[in-house]
């Protein structure tokens, strides 16, 4: 009976019903994109970063491990890196921001092709011209360019020679001669990949390499994956709590709003209850409950409208911000609103059960 | 009237409500027994207090002084819990506004009250069918409040009443949102049950008319019994 007053109440409303549950939707459709956002980027960063196959990165002096750098390394440091001990290949690459989080990767290809077994082609051909690029099949699909096509990148002509397999190093890859050029950047890397005969020596070889260029950001790929994720990252770990902290209180406004109107909706109706001899705490459970199912209808209808959010972004900034769909945040987000739903209805409850049942069954 | 075995005893009972600094004595000293199957019938001008009697019988406010023995519950000296279980257990209100709960269909409105009553909702006794039959609500049973007239909706109120087979069904002024036809079906139901199922009835009215049917009527003024017929 109790289920059946709950479900009678929020059917009788349905505009109410309907504005509550959106309501508690919008933080947890905030909280499951901005963790769709972070994920999909450090995912995406991840992949690439370990289909390099290198063991170490170099990066240039005084610059930050996570994110991208100028060419201001020389080149012959690449020369210098290769003959170190135990370096068995040294890879130079010059990375051009084109807007947003895009970058063209400049690479020498033949050293890429070493370290990393080179590219698996879908569609095109390998570098054959100055102004040729490579772009992999994730951002050939969101950006709906083919082999053959052009594209107009750092204000140059390129010609899309071919499409690659996505996971290796970036999405769009130019010669680094001619992107060094365009960039103004002759003979300068941004970072220098490494890698070492057994994977054993990596953590001596970096301990030498440290010692050796002071100064310079020196880590393991393993160290850089690890160091590449939303809790590592103290901007956007500290976003994400604030995003979570914001979700909490409107989810708990909302609810608390809704089940105020409600009760004062429903003041005549309490009476009644109370004049059949309800007890506080089945006054209260009612209002419980039916926080609950607007917490719980909030979140599903957050989640469903979170696949939306990641369609428009991935409509509005093609190629710029992959979306992941964070399954395992479901929960977490739902719990929060449901949470901060039963918080917020606490307080009108508390009001339903200390009503005078003379005066609310007097109430028009 | 002194009955030997009161179901509803009160004696020397006051009460007052203070609406800011004023204090308004609503009950001065009321002094009142009702045997059990007896049908009463309270009658008086607004502001007589005879409201105010209703609701502390029914267990809907407490009184400021006296002693109020309802079916061997002392009212005066339980709390707010105690109240609640004298209206889950002992009495039923039929209300001039019918206070049936919108949402729900006639049916469910009986069945909430069991449900709270703790008697069970998951079916009607075959007692209780025949109540229904003798309301003429059986068919009706699936309908909405908004889709019953007000006779209809005042029958549901008392077979809602009497689900629970309370010690005593208080009644305040039953009849008052209803024609005159109806209001006749209404009073006549009550004279009836109380016939039939000896069920003890306290009734508020302010329609002398009304107050006939009951065994005896008293009148109320200024807080006060005046008159028992």
């Amino acid at each position: 009976m109790t289920s059946r007053l709950v479900w009678e109440n929020i059917a009788h409303r349905p505009l109410r019903t309907l504005l509550s549950v959106l309501m508690i939707a919008v933080p947890v459709t905030l909280i499951l994109t901005l963790i769709g956002l972070s994920t999909g980027f450090v995912d995406d960063s991840r992949r690439r970063q370990n289909g390099v196959g290198a063991d170490i990165l170099v990066k240039p002096n005084g610059a930050s491990l996570i994110g991208f750098t100028n060419a201001t390394m020389p080149l012959k440091m690449v020369t210098m890196l290769s003959g170190e001990p135990h370096v068995t290949q040294a890879m130079g690459e010059v990375v051009a921001t084109i807007g947003g989080f895009d970058a063209i990767m400049g690479i020498d290809p033949p050293a890429f092709k070493r370290m990393s077994g080179g590219f698996d082609f879908v569609s095109g051909h390998d570098f054959q011209a100055p102004d040729d690029i490579l772009i992999d099949t994730w951002w050939a699909d969101q950006n709906h360019v083919r082999a053959g096509g052009t594209q107009s990148l750092l204000s140059h002509k390129w010609n899309v020679a071919g499409v690659v397999e996505e996971g290796k190093l970036g999405h769009i890859f130019a010669q680094m001669e001619p992107l060094q050029e365009i960039e103004g950047g002759q003979g300068k890397v941004s970072q220098i990949y490494l890698k070492v005969d057994d994977k054993a020596n990596i953590k001596d070889v970096i301990e030498y390499l440290r010692k050796k260029y002071d100064g310079f950001p020196i880590v393991s790929m393993e160290e850089l994956q690890s160091l590449i994720s939303a809790d590592k990252i103290p901007l956007l770990s500290t976003f994400l709590r604030v995003i979570e902290g914001i979700g909490v209180v409107i989810a708990f406004l909302v609810v608390s709003l809704s089940m105020y109107m409600a009760v004062l909706q429903r003041t005549r109706e309490i009476g009644i209850l109370k004049s059949l001899g309800a007890t506080r705490g089945f006054i209260m459970t009612l209002m419980l409950a039916e926080a609950f199912w607007l917490g719980f209808g909030g979140t599903v209808v957050g989640v469903i409208l979170s696949y939306g959010a990641a369609a428009a972004i991935h409509a509005a900034m093609p190629a710029s911000l992959p979306v992941a769909i964070v399954y395992s945040w479901w929960p977490i987000a739902g719990g929060i609103a449901m949470g901060a739903s039963l918080l917020g209805a606490l307080y009108p409850a508390m009001i339903a059960i200390r009503l005078d049942p003379i005066e609310a069954l007097a109430y028009e | 009237m002194n009955s030997p075995d009161p179901i509803i005893h009160i004696h020397d009972l006051r009460k007052v409500y203070k609406t800011g600094k004023v204090a308004v004595e609503a009950l001065r000293g009321v002094n009142l027994d009702v045997a059990k199957g007896e049908f009463l019938s309270i009658v008086g001008p607004s502001g007589s207090g005879k409201s105010t009697l209703f609701h502390i019988v029914g267990g809907l406010t407490p009184p400021t002084s006296g002693e109020v023995i309802v079916a061997g519950e002392n009212v005066s000296t339980v709390g707010d819990a105690g109240r609640t279980e004298l209206r889950r257990k002992c009495v039923s209100f039929v209300f001039q506004k019918f206070n049936l709960l919108p949402n729900l269909t006639a049916r469910d409105n009986i069945r909430v009250a069991l449900y709270i009553s703790g008697k069970g909702d998951s079916g009607f006794t075959a007692e209780f069918t025949n109540i229904l039959d003798l309301l003429g609500i059986a068919g009706r049973l699936d309908h909405k409040p908004n889709e019953m007239s007000g006779g209809e909706q005042q029958r549901v109120a008392i077979a809602r009443a009497l689900a629970t087979a309370p010690a005593i069904l208080l009644a305040d002024e039953p009849t008052g949102n209803l024609d005159t036809a109806n209001s006749l079906a209404v009073l006549a139901l009550l004279r009836d049950l109380n016939t039939r199922l000896g069920q003890t009835i306290l009734m508020i009215t302010h329609n002398v008319e009304a107050a006939e049917y009951g065994d005896r009527i008293v009148h109320m003024r200024d807080g006060q019994i005046v008159e028992t017929v």
